[in-house]
């Protein structure tokens, strides 16, 4: 899951991580009172949308009164930023944050995540910050240094002047501001169970502070149960509804661009029906994995979700029934045609536990499908139907 | 003589008396799998409804029945503690079945595993299979038939495909390995490769990858090297957009890292046959064993 700039320099702030002082607003009004709030003559102006690249994209400016506030703000809110993260469509922008300025003498970079080669947190230190830290890994690798938590030891004073002294912070103030940082950015990172910390950049201002200027947190989906404050945290606006519909059923879904909607049981199976799909000339509208323990019911509202779709003009389900009979999906099949009607083509593909019986259903449902008995079949004959509606 | 579990294994489910832990534990009984004990806290001394002992500890189900085997059906909260209890009990295997583990927790996992006497399969996977043997997971055991060719794979149903495929050719499997879809796993491929290298009940094998991580890369290093085996591979996610989780946890290009192209690279420059469409998983491992004169041994 993601969260918003603000959000991640809140939990930072737990952890002692400095960060500029600032204030989230949902209007113009909110924003000019926010500036206000933070006293001083310069102010930064931040687009809050989950994709990076804001700044590039003209979603990060500096106000030098708070006139220029509220014309800026006035001009962020509610424009659609496109940045290289949000796709070509964009993002509508509706918040923002509103930080005091800052004197900024140097750009750092600091990530933490998992390396999964080696099962532990590694934490990643460059002194490229504010660039685009996969160009950096890929161009001057020597640019970025590392450090591994050993996760029975935890992050060690020693390795964080490691780090310190790699991005020439030697001074003793300043070596300790930043053993102080790195331990408490780590400890955000486990306490809340993150997949990603991002401080890009990492600035040294001009009197010498270490401060997160700005604050990209990811987090482990699969640890979210206990940590409710930051499911509070969660912006529905920043997903695709279809995504976020899906999830509500339990559903594994992913929209994609294009015309031929999947069905299938099981993530390695589902992306390998997009492959095939793709194969043969045609392009995935999704990607969709029913699950091990579907219900009809569950089945049905995936159905529903792909032919919600306006772009989608054939469906292919491809199901390999383990746990997951057949039958079951069927029924689910029937079950939502007889709801939502069928306006494009249906290929199916059954095969594994009860086959039999679900080819039987579908073939007494007198719909309308055309049976495959693989996947490259099924495959084939999705994508030329979708090309000829 | 196959891999990992075989007539030998004696297993004790943990989470025998769960929805998932009960229903399948009926599956593998009803396949022939020797299951000898249930593990759940506070219910030691009663029998499940399949008629199997229940001890309160790995442990004393360890010192009562011999097991020598976990499978682990605990919900995700409490799942990495049931792999721990059976590492400080030092049981030879366990495999972790449970999808939705936190990688938090799976780091400290990791760790203890280092340097223990516990292999651990998993988490999120299907299980693995020595057909005719010993089933131990989720997987359905019919498609299965017993035989020479081993399968490892990071998905479920995509493995099933693939049995499903080599079945219908009448050719039999060895040992069938879901190794899981998380980011962190305790058998790796490289790991499971070794094992088949070294099997003689392996004539060869199928290995399907996944977007994510650098496994696959690492294991076809292990192949080119020292495996003569035929081997076959697929990788599913050409067509995933980067930066987005498809489905299993691990199964996601970040920074570049991870694509499918790169491990199909990597796969083909070891000698794998590497497959575009998984339609073609088992003719082509037909193939590669007609080639090599071992076909009819195959289909023995």
């Amino acid at each position: 899951m993601k969260v918003h700039e603000h959000q991640g320099k809140e939990i930072l702030r737990q952890f002692g991580v400095a960060t500029p002082r600032g204030e989230v607003a949902f209007s113009v009004d909110e924003a000019v009172a926010g500036a206000e709030k933070l006293g001083g003559n310069i102010w930064v102006v931040k687009a809050q949308i989950h994709a990076g690249g804001r700044g590039k994209g003209g979603g990060v400016k500096l106000a030098r009164s708070l006139d220029e506030v509220r014309s800026i703000s006035n001009e962020i809110l509610g424009m659609t930023l496109v940045t290289h993260q949000t796709g070509p469509s964009g993002q509508e922008v509706q918040r923002l944050y509103i930080e005091e300025g800052c004197d900024i003498a140097r750009e750092l970079y600091i990530g933490v995540l998992l390396d999964r080669a080696v099962s532990q947190i590694v934490i990643m230190a460059s002194t490229e910050g504010g660039m685009d830290i996969e160009k950096v890994a890929a161009e001057t690798p020597e640019l970025i240094h590392k450090v591994w938590v050993d996760p029975a030891i935890g992050l060690g004073d020693w390795q964080c002047r490691q780090l310190a002294f790699a991005l020439g912070l030697k001074e003793k103030t300043q070596l300790r501001s930043t053993v102080k940082f790195l331990k408490g950015l780590y400890a955000a990172y486990i306490e809340y169970d993150c997949s990603l910390a991002e401080i890009n950049p990492l600035v040294v201002t001009g009197a010498g502070d270490v401060i997160a200027l700005d604050a990209k947190m990811n987090f482990d989906d699969n640890a979210l149960y206990r940590h409710k404050d930051v499911v509070a945290m969660r912006d529905l606006a920043e997903e695709d509804p279809s995504e976020v519909e899906a999830g509500e059923h339990g559903l594994s879904f992913i929209k994609l661009d294009g015309n031929v909607g999947c069905m299938v049981n099981g993530a390695g199976l589902a992306m390998a029906t997009m492959d095939t799909i793709k194969l043969f000339g045609g392009e995935p509208a999704n990607f969709l994995d029913v699950g091990g323990g579907a219900t009809t019911e569950k089945v049905c509202a995936a159905f529903k979700i792909i032919t919600a779709d306006p772009a989608v003009k054939a469906i292919f389900v491809n199901i390999f029934g383990g746990i997951m009979k057949c039958d079951t999906i069927a029924n689910g099949v029937v079950a939502a045609v007889g709801e939502v009607g069928l306006q494009v083509p249906l290929v199916v593909r059954l095969e594994g536990t009860n086959v039999e019986l679900g080819k039987q259903i579908l073939a007494e449902s007198g719909l309308d499908i055309i049976p495959a008995d693989t996947m490259a079949d099924g495959a084939k004959a999705a994508v030329a139907a979708a090309s000829r509606s | 003589m196959a891999i990992l579990v075989d007539s030998n294994t004696k297993l004790l489910v943990q989470g025998i008396t769960g929805k998932h832990g009960g229903f399948h534990t009926g599956q593998m009984i009803d396949y022939g799998t020797n299951v000898v004990a249930g593990v759940v806290p506070g219910k030691g001394g009663q029998t499940s409804d399949h008629g199997v002992p229940i001890f309160d500890t790995v442990e004393q189900a360890m010192v009562a029945t011999g097991a020598n085997t976990s499978a682990v059906y605990v919900p995700p909260p409490f799942a990495a503690d049931a792999i721990l209890e059976c590492i400080d009990a030092e049981l030879p295997l366990a495999v972790a079945i449970t999808e939705g583990i936190p990688v938090r927790d799976m780091v400290t996992v990791g760790n203890a595993l280092e340097g223990s006497k516990t292999r651990l399969v998993g988490p999120n996977c299907p299980g693995v299979i020595t057909p005719g043997q010993c089933k131990l997971g989720i997987m359905p055991g019919h498609i299965h038939k017993p035989g020479k060719i081993g399968v490892l794979s990071r998905s479920g149903t995509l493995t099933y495909e693939a049995v499903g495929q080599l079945s219908s050719l009448g050719i039999g499997q060895s040992t069938c390995v879901g190794i899981g879809g998380d980011p962190i796993i305790g058998t790796s491929f490289l790991d499971v490769i070794q094992l088949f290298a070294e099997d003689d009940d392996t004539l060869g094998f199928m290995m399907i990858g996944e977007i994510g991580g650098s496994a696959e890369e690492e294991g076809a290093a292990y192949i080119a090297r020292y495996v003569t085996k035929p081997v076959v591979g697929f990788i599913a996610g050409q067509t995933a957009p980067p930066g987005r989780r498809m489905g299993h946890a691990g199964a996601i290009v970040s920074g570049g890292q991870g694509t499918a192209s790169g491990k199909m690279e990597a796969m083909e420059a070891a000698g794998i046959a590497v497959v575009r469409s998984p339609s073609d998983m088992g003719i082509t491992m037909k193939g590669l064993l007609e080639q090599r004169g071992l076909l009819a041994q195959a289909m023995a």
